[in-house]
């Protein structure tokens, strides 16, 4: 793989396997979902309203009608859910688009604040429906590139228990704290704080991730309720909600939901969200109506799923940095 | 002091950790698609050379430690301290052995080192890659021999053993690898 560090700064950051790999898969893709007869969309990537997520910061530029000095605030998109999720209700059937998604003060060896992702949404489908697809999908794109064993489904609760030693669902702050300081991240008390949500993220991205089996994906469900975003509660089970995220590799590929589909649920979890954004001093967007809208009139009983193509780019390639995936990373755009 | 933020993290940049300078030799971004994000680092303490792994939540701070990197002349070693001088100024530094540490072996009066600075007084001593010195004790090697297969240790002037080729002679000036302590070659006077 080439080395970006030597190149002038006109030239592509990645090489023209990387280039031709990319234009492979879109191609595969784009069959994959036709054979299935799900139908290809396009949302738009500048939009009116931001999701209310604390730990995603859209882009925001002005839109001006034509002669109009001062025009009015409008958004890249983090993701194009909100956009799907009201095709959904008006009766599309199932739908999956290609397309950027734009994330500020994202930047690192598996970041670009501009990316690629491939969503989906299917009809009638719930989460178990769901990782059946994306592990057929997986081996259509891996067929010929990387042998990958059979991916294993655990359960969030499960895997973290595994390898981090501790529940957690049902650990206290201080269960949680020894825990860490037996990985040597005696900061984490520091870092966390009462914040349940950071500590969650923090063991679970330093120490459950990095020792993921390399060469099989990992399917994890059955997130923690109080890390919902999206995704429906599960019946029975008030602890957890019908949410799955694809690793391999150790690297997290995407996140996928059974869609919430109750109006009411989304627009307190909107406000939850906007009262810790209003909190930590980070602005408030206005809440996407139309969504609430249309989930209102009704959403089709459905599961989705955003996968990021540059990482599974890299996974394909061997690309030990994003910006070996990328004709021109955010450094050369 | 100046303030360095986790977006301002880059390799080589110096802060203050846990009261003590250390620069920054790996930062990693970590963010899941929905949470937190962090910075993961791995630092050296300047002080002590060991690397520590360190974990900040995205957007906190660090002081700026006050380090620099000086070339500076080796003058002598005075039984106690060792003495440096920057060439351009003709200032002079003294450090002492926690400073100078291994560099010590390595050096030869009048070579140029790098001295790194903190708060003005030397933190730590780096050797040139490569010094030329010469042996002051070593076993007779068997004439005839030019494998350097095998080898024997030999005593430089400073005090370093290094292993040689058999062919090595005592009051030979032979040029040392100061990072891995290892032979280059003879060097003729």
């Amino acid at each position: 793989m080439s080395r970006s560090k030597t190149k002038a700064g006109w030239q592509p950051a990645c090489d023209y396997a990387a280039l031709r790999a990319r234009a492979a898969t879109l191609s595969r893709i784009r069959r994959f979902f036709d054979e299935r007869g799900v139908l290809e969309v396009e949302t738009p990537l500048l939009c009116q309203t931001a999701g209310t997520d604390p730990h995603l910061h859209p882009f925001t530029t002005h839109f001006r009608q034509p002669g109009q000095t001062d025009g009015v605030e409008l958004y890249l998109q983090t993701s194009p859910e909100f956009a799907m999720k009201r095709l959904l209700a008006s009766g599309c059937g199932s739908i999956y688009q290609i397309c950027k998604a734009f994330r500020n003060g994202e930047c690192g060896r598996h970041h670009n604040p501009e990316f690629t992702l491939l969503e989906w949404y299917r009809v009638g489908f719930g989460l178990d429906g769901l990782i059946a697809e994306i592990e057929a999908l997986l081996g259509v794109l891996f067929d010929g590139k990387r042998d990958l064993a059979p991916a294993r489904r655990v359960s969030y609760r499960h895997l973290f228990g595994q390898l981090a030693g501790v529940d957690p669902i049902h650990a206290d702050l201080r269960e949680f704290a020894e825990c860490a300081k037996q990985h040597n991240l005696a900061e984490a008390p520091a870092i966390c704080g009462e914040d349940r949500n950071i500590w969650l993220d923090l063991l679970f991205s330093h120490i459950v991730q990095p020792q993921m089996e390399r060469g099989l994906a990992y399917f994890v469900y059955d997130y923690p309720a109080c890390l919902p975003s999206l995704a429906r509660k599960k019946p029975r089970d008030e602890a957890v909600v019908e949410r799955v995220e694809v690793f391999l590799d150790g690297l997290e590929l995407g996140n996928g939901f059974h869609e919430l589909a109750d109006a009411a649920e989304q627009e307190r979890r909107f406000d939850d969200e906007l009262a810790v954004r209003h909190q930590s001093g980070l602005p408030l967007p206005p809440k996407d109506q139309r969504l609430l809208d249309a989930l209102s009139h009704g959403l089709p009983d459905c599961s989705g799923m955003a996968l990021g193509l540059d990482r599974l780019l890299m996974l394909m390639t061997g690309a030990g940095d994003i910006s070996q995936v990328l004709a021109f990373p955010v450094s050369r755009s | 002091m100046a303030v360095i933020s986790t977006s301002d993290f880059r390799n080589g940049v110096k802060v203050m950790l846990d009261g003590d300078p250390a620069v920054i030799i790996e930062n990693e971004f970590v963010k899941p698609g929905k949470g937190q994000a962090f910075n993961r680092v791995k630092l050296r303490n300047l002080k002590t050379g060991r690397v520590i792994e360190r974990t900040f939540k995205s957007g906190e701070t660090l002081e700026a430690a006050d380090v620099a990197d000086m070339e500076m002349q080796y003058l002598y070693n005075d039984g106690i301290e060792w003495h440096f001088m920057q060439s351009e100024s003709f200032e002079q530094y003294t450090a002492g052995t926690n400073a100078v540490g291994d560099a010590k072996k390595w050096l030869k009066e009048q070579d140029v080192c790098m001295v790194t600075l903190y708060n003005g007084s030397p933190l730590s001593v780096t050797p040139p890659n490569s010094v030329v010195l010469k042996i002051v004790e070593t076993d007779p090697g068997v004439r005839g021999d030019t494998s350097g297969g095998g080898g024997k240790p030999a005593t430089l002037e400073t005090g370093a053993v290094v292993r040689v080729p058999l062919f090595v002679q005592m009051e030979e000036l032979i040029k040392v690898d100061t990072r891995t302590g290892e032979y280059i070659s003879r060097v003729k006077e």
